[in-house]
């Protein structure tokens, strides 16, 4: 069902102003050519497999769309709420931190066959969660990932100099402070509980959940105040 | 169960490289890191790729490797880890 997040591909034709023969490739919008492919053979080889199992009665289209829109009403505010209830409710915090798949049923998501891990930033330790086999992911409560996180570039640096990678998201942290990088590559699936920023002990739960963002939750961003 | 490895272990990860679906990646395969903590047992991965039951389950833990000891030129501090998932057959007590 990922095929509509796999359109992220900028092949960069647009900088052959002087080839008249991709004219066409260089304006986005332009109608397909005669002779183009609108499917990688991966793609056309997937429809070609939900076509036949709807034929073969195993599915339906409809339930196709409703599993395709119970997955898009998932969004980083899923796992932002979570994030904040830990931050006003110790004893929330403490069962997240304890066994995060439990903890998130509280809110009735479910990890399914897998399971959640929580791991907690604090002075002396960022965490920061990448999967370098594929795109593990903690999409019950964080939604898709986003194309970067699906990146070779990404999931080859991200344990190879983590600390250059966060400099480009704009985290710059001291070398006192343990950067630990969580490579996903089994059944666990991580989510970094951020610390909560300076100038927010007076927030309620709702305003909380406005600071964190989906990249604090994967560790490459920290909270801030507006 | 497994090869009962606990936590503080210190490890070798095995440095195969059979075919196949395997969870384990390559860089740090061969390398030396510390049983974390014991996540109980899984279905094994490079079974069920093969359309299986990943029957024995496998115990899965988590190890720590010291970034300064997988990559040599690691640019940070000393302390810097990573931290990742590992089943049991591609680990052995050191």
């Amino acid at each position: 069902m990922d095929e509509h997040d796999d359109h992220d591909h900028d092949h960069g034709h647009g900088h052959h102003h002087h080839d008249h023969d991709h004219a066409a490739a260089a304006v986005p919008h332009a109608p397909p050519a005669k002779d183009e492919k609108i499917h990688t053979y991966h793609q056309a080889l997937g429809l070609a497999l939900k076509e036949l199992l709807i034929e073969k009665g195993v599915f339906t289209p409809d339930e196709i769309r409703k599993a395709i829109e119970w997955r898009d009403s998932i969004t980083p505010a899923t796992g932002a709420e979570i994030v904040a209830r830990a931050w006003s409710d110790p004893a929330y915090k403490k069962r997240l931190l304890a066994d995060g798949t439990a903890a998130i049923k509280e809110f009735g998501h479910d990890m399914g066959a897998l399971h959640l891990v929580v791991v907690e930033n604090t002075p002396e330790v960022h965490n920061m969660i990448v999967c370098t086999l594929c795109s593990c992911y903690p999409r019950a409560i964080l939604g898709l990932p986003p194309p970067w996180y699906k990146s070779r570039e990404y999931r080859s640096r991200a344990v190879r100099e983590p600390r250059a990678v966060l400099k480009e998201f704009g985290t710059v942290l001291p070398d006192g402070v343990e950067v630990r990088v969580h490579d996903s590559t089994a059944d666990m699936r991580y989510l970094v509980l951020p610390m909560r920023p300076k100038g927010a002990e007076t927030m309620n739960e709702q305003q909380l959940a406005e600071l964190v963002t989906r990249d604090c939750m994967v560790g490459v961003s920290l909270p801030k105040l507006n | 169960m497994g090869n009962d490895l606990r936590p503080g272990d210190r490890v070798r990860v095995r440095e195969d490289f059979p075919q196949g679906h395997i969870r384990t990646p390559v860089y740090v395969r061969g390398k030396e890191g510390v049983v974390v903590k014991n996540f109980g047992s899984f279905p094994n991965p490079e079974l069920l790729a093969l359309g299986r039951d990943g029957l024995p389950k496998k115990t899965l833990y988590e190890i720590a490797f010291k970034q300064c000891e997988l990559w040599p030129d690691y640019n940070g501090p000393e302390s810097d880890t990573l931290m990742i998932d590992i089943y049991e057959h591609w680990l052995s007590k050191v």
